[in-house]
């Protein structure tokens, strides 16, 4: 075997570990709950996709579906744009505090979510979903725009200037087409999750707002009709994969140059009022839309009928005679943690290895494999899981390796995100140079690729670790009743009825959200500065 | 002081062109420039020259608007420019890493000042294909920025620079990167660039031969301060300090006296013992290295002074090998007296 045939092989099948952990855990189990949907009887019954789009109640689902997606989509723009500069080019003390609070909402449950918003006083409407939505992929523009933002060469406006543009036309001109692959990257993440997304519309819409997702949910939990749920299930996997082919047709996303920068060619201090301006309005957009629901969630678990302090945080620890509950809440915070850590595990493994082939290949289609995941309902994923693995080698029912195996799905695109652009942006010539001091491939890989990534990889399994721990919508259909995670725990509480259930489910979202905070400060501290697209 | 520094001005007609005066630039606690003063006038071509961390860069940003002074003016024409953005002073800057616009090809960079100041298309194109021509790179518009060399990077930042007509230019390590032989045709076509237009040029440049090839003035830095002001020649000639006259290659020692910055041409070698006096000194040879037309000898004093010196004798081959006695004569006039 040459060595190019080796190193060939060697990223086929590094390829091929995330290739077949998709294929598995979510290929198959969406296949087979769209199988069992669509042919019932082995041969394709054309009826229910029919009616999808005959049915004028069902195209008016589509259509809100489309467009409060994409209305979303463009609020989230809108409010975090400014953000995300603020954030990667203004320094302020405090900032990384701030970076890292503003993540938080992104891996809350929505159920949690859901609940801070109705606390607040916030009414069901249409109004309240696009909030909510902003809430939760504020962080998606910050970090992807941020990131690419921090990685723009200061040189090519600063001349633009000296060529006599004015700051508006150098934003318009210079720095707006160099920010479009992660707008659009962005904007993209952020569609793909509102389009799919379920508890906020269901909690927040009221009854009259109806998604595709949540018509999902309605036509198989209430009306039992497999057939339609699958053909919707269907025509969103369509839509999403669609717009996923569309978007990478038109990005061909080239590798962002590493050059090391100094901190303050890339940051300043705000020096005009205008800044202060920029600044202040943001720290205020911020604190309003993520800080105060989440500021709510706290305060009411500190304020107990009993009184001022921490006695919800104690009841935690007793199971109360009559609850719903298997086990005391507080056993909950452990799973949660061994569950998230095992599959930030299981995440970096795959995921690492999706982006190290990614790396040595000039293709995105391996990209493009796992961010389908992301735009895919939790509820047919859930339910395609029942159905697939319950038979032969697949038999997981009841086994514990279902949850972290779920988790790490749903964190598997994230890995790829942080991981692949430090990989890509290793200077080949690093590689040469160490081959010329002897060093075989795999001394390479174990001397060179391992130790830069090194820092990525445990970034990207903090963030792994701060998903998982806020995932609900595929956990709860996998999860094993006697070991509930802290998000099933709270939407337990929370349908519970009485005030110490409602305070429990605050103290509970409480822990949640310090151990989410603590991932993510921990995953952004070992970021290598300015590298990842996340 | 402010007025005899006016009436100075108008005695001398000097505000015309760049004066920077008392220029200080700091970054939080660190001092990058201080108690800088400088003048370009129009046509006139300056260098700054200096080792790499000596605040060159921040001269030219802060000239440029893009780093804002924490004291001292720079003003145009006698125009304060503190409150006047970047935009506006019509100067050009060229980066040392170019900075061109990936996402636009060469005639889109080149353009680019052009079209920002409104002009009609017709005139963009033709003086884009002008400002190309100049730099010998006509038919290179439709280029992509990527697949360019760097030497024809460095000309595309060139005319992206020039073709606004700035005021002044100003260009950072011009000949930065390049190889020999490609800086020195360039040395040649950046003077009859500079020659050719009434414009002031402001450069700065790690490399004397580079400052004194391109440069009519130089003006030495040395961690934030000049150091010497001076016309190219007098720099080159008469080093006001121990640190330009090392920066420039010069001995500086005590081996004939008082202290005295020489050239390693303003020495003569001897292998046989010379008369002791004022003037000579006896060194042994620590080492040699073949300089295309010369040798130049490491040598070193009793004293252990370690001194260079050229030998352009052709007639003997055999250069001496390290460990030879000699004598060291200087060159009478040589010497240049450092306080």
């Amino acid at each position: 075997m040459t060595p190019t045939v080796r190193a060939r092989l060697g990223t086929v099948l590094a390829a091929a570990v995330p290739v077949v952990f998709v294929a598995v855990l979510f290929g198959y189990p969406v296949a087979a709950i769209v199988g069992r949907g669509l042919a019932p009887e082995g041969t394709l019954d054309p009826e229910p996709l029919r009616r999808v789009f005959t049915d004028p109640a069902l195209r008016g689902v589509v259509w809100f579906t489309v467009w409060q997606a994409a209305l979303s989509t463009l609020c989230t723009l809108v409010l975090a744009l400014p953000g995300a500069y603020v954030l990667a080019r203004l320094r302020f003390p405090g900032r990384s505090l701030v970076r890292a609070l503003v993540t938080v909402p992104f891996v809350l449950p929505t159920v949690l979510v859901a609940n801070a918003f109705l606390a607040v006083g916030v009414p069901r409407s249409l109004g309240a979903i696009l909030l909510a939505h902003v809430f939760f992929n504020y962080a998606v523009v910050v970090r992807v725009v941020g990131t690419r933002w921090r990685n723009l060469d200061p040189h090519e406006a600063e001349a633009a200037r000296m060529l006599g543009a004015s700051r508006w036309r150098v934003a318009r001109e210079v720095t707006a087409p160099a920010l479009r692959p992660a707008v659009v990257a962005a904007a993209t993440i952020t569609f793909l999750f509102c389009f799919t997304s379920f508890g906020v519309v269901l909690f927040l819409g009221g009854p009259t707002r109806t998604t595709l997702e949540t018509e999902i949910h309605r036509q198989t939990t209430r009306f039992l009709d497999l057939p339609l749920a699958a053909a919707l299930s269907v025509v969103q996997l369509a839509a999403v994969l669609a717009l996923l082919w569309l978007v990478g047709r038109s990005e061909r996303r080239a590798a962002v140059p590493a050059r090391l920068r100094a901190a303050r060619e890339i940051e300043h201090a705000p020096r005009t009022p205008g800044a202060w301006v920029l600044l202040t309005a943001n720290l205020l957009v911020m604190t309003a839309l993520l800080l105060v629901p989440m500021a709510v969630l706290v305060v009411r678990s500190l304020t107990p009928p009993s009184g001022f302090g921490l006695d919800a945080y104690r009841a935690l620890g007793d199971l109360r005679r009559g609850s719903t509950l298997f086990v005391p809440p507080l056993e909950a915070v452990g799973t949660s943690v061994r569950y998230a850590l095992a599959a930030a595990t299981i995440a970096v493994v795959v995921g690492g290895l999706a982006a190290w082939a990614g790396a040595r290949s000039r293709s995105r289609w391996l990209d493009g494999v796992l961010a389908v995941p992301l735009g895919v309902s939790a509820v047919t994923l859930g339910f395609g899981f029942l159905i697939a693995l319950d038979e032969g080698p697949l038999d997981l029912r009841g086994s514990a390796a279902l949850v972290p195996l779920a988790q790490a799905l749903v964190a598997l695109p994230f890995v790829v995100l942080l991981v692949g652009p430090v990989l890509r942006s290793i200077d080949p010539r690093l590689r040469e140079a160490a081959a010329m001091l002897g060093a075989s491939p795999g001394a390479i890989r174990r001397r060179i690729d391992l130790p830069i990534a090194a820092r990525a990889l445990f970034a990207a399994g903090a963030f792994a670790v701060a998903i998982s721990l806020g995932e609900f919508g595929a956990t709860t259909f996998v999860v094993r009743p006697d070991a509930p995670t802290l998000p099933v725990v709270i939407a337990r509480l929370l349908g519970q009825p009485g005030e110490a259930a409602f305070h429990a489910a605050m103290a509970a979202s409480g822990i949640l959200m310090v151990l989410v905070v603590v991932a993510v400060v921990v995953g952004d501290r070992a970021r290598v500065g300015r590298f990842g697209d996340f | 002081m402010a007025a005899t520094g006016a009436a100075t001005e108008a005695a001398t007609g000097a505000a015309t062109g760049l004066e920077v005066r008392e220029l200080e630039v700091r970054y939080g606690g660190a001092v990058a420039l201080a108690g800088i003063d400088l003048r370009v006038g129009p046509g006139e071509v300056v260098a700054v020259l200096g080792p790499s961390g000596s605040g060159k860069s921040t001269l030219l940003r802060a000239v440029a608007g893009l780093e804002p002074p924490t004291a001292g003016t720079v003003t145009w024409a006698g125009e304060d420019l503190r409150r006047v953005p970047p935009h506006l002073r019509r100067f050009g800057l060229m980066f040392q890493d170019h900075a061109l616009f990936p996402h636009r090809d060469v005639a889109g960079n080149v353009a680019f000042g052009l079209r920002v100041q409104g002009l009609p298309t017709a005139e963009v194109r033709a003086r884009t294909e002008a400002g190309l021509a100049a730099v010998g790179l006509a038919g290179f518009g439709a280029r992509s920025v990527r697949e360019l060399s760097g030497g024809e990077q460095q000309r595309v930042a060139l005319a992206r620079a020039l073709a606004p007509e700035p005021r002044l230019l100003m260009l950072d390590e011009p000949l930065g990167a390049l190889d020999r032989a490609l800086r020195e045709h360039l040395v040649d076509e950046l003077r009859a660039l500079f020659a050719r237009r009434e414009r002031a040029v402001l450069l700065v440049t790690h490399d004397h031969e580079e400052a004194f090839a391109l440069a009519d003035r130089v003006v030495v830095l040395h961690a934030g301060r000049v150091e010497q002001d001076d016309d190219a020649s007098t720099v080159w000639s008469r080093p006001a300090s121990a640190f330009v006259a090392r920066f420039l290659g010069y001995n500086v020692t005590t081996a004939f006296g008082t202290r005295v910055a020489v050239r390693p041409d303003g020495l003569v070698w001897s292998a046989a013992p010379g008369p002791a006096g004022p003037g000579t000194v006896a060194v042994t040879v620590v080492d040699r290295t073949f300089r295309r037309d010369h040798f130049r000898l490491r040598v070193a004093t009793a004293a252990g002074e370690t001194l260079d010196v050229a030998v352009r004798d052709a007639g003997s081959p055999a250069a001496p090998t390290p460990g030879t006695p000699g004598t060291l004569t200087l060159v009478p006039g040589a010497a240049v007296a450092l306080t």
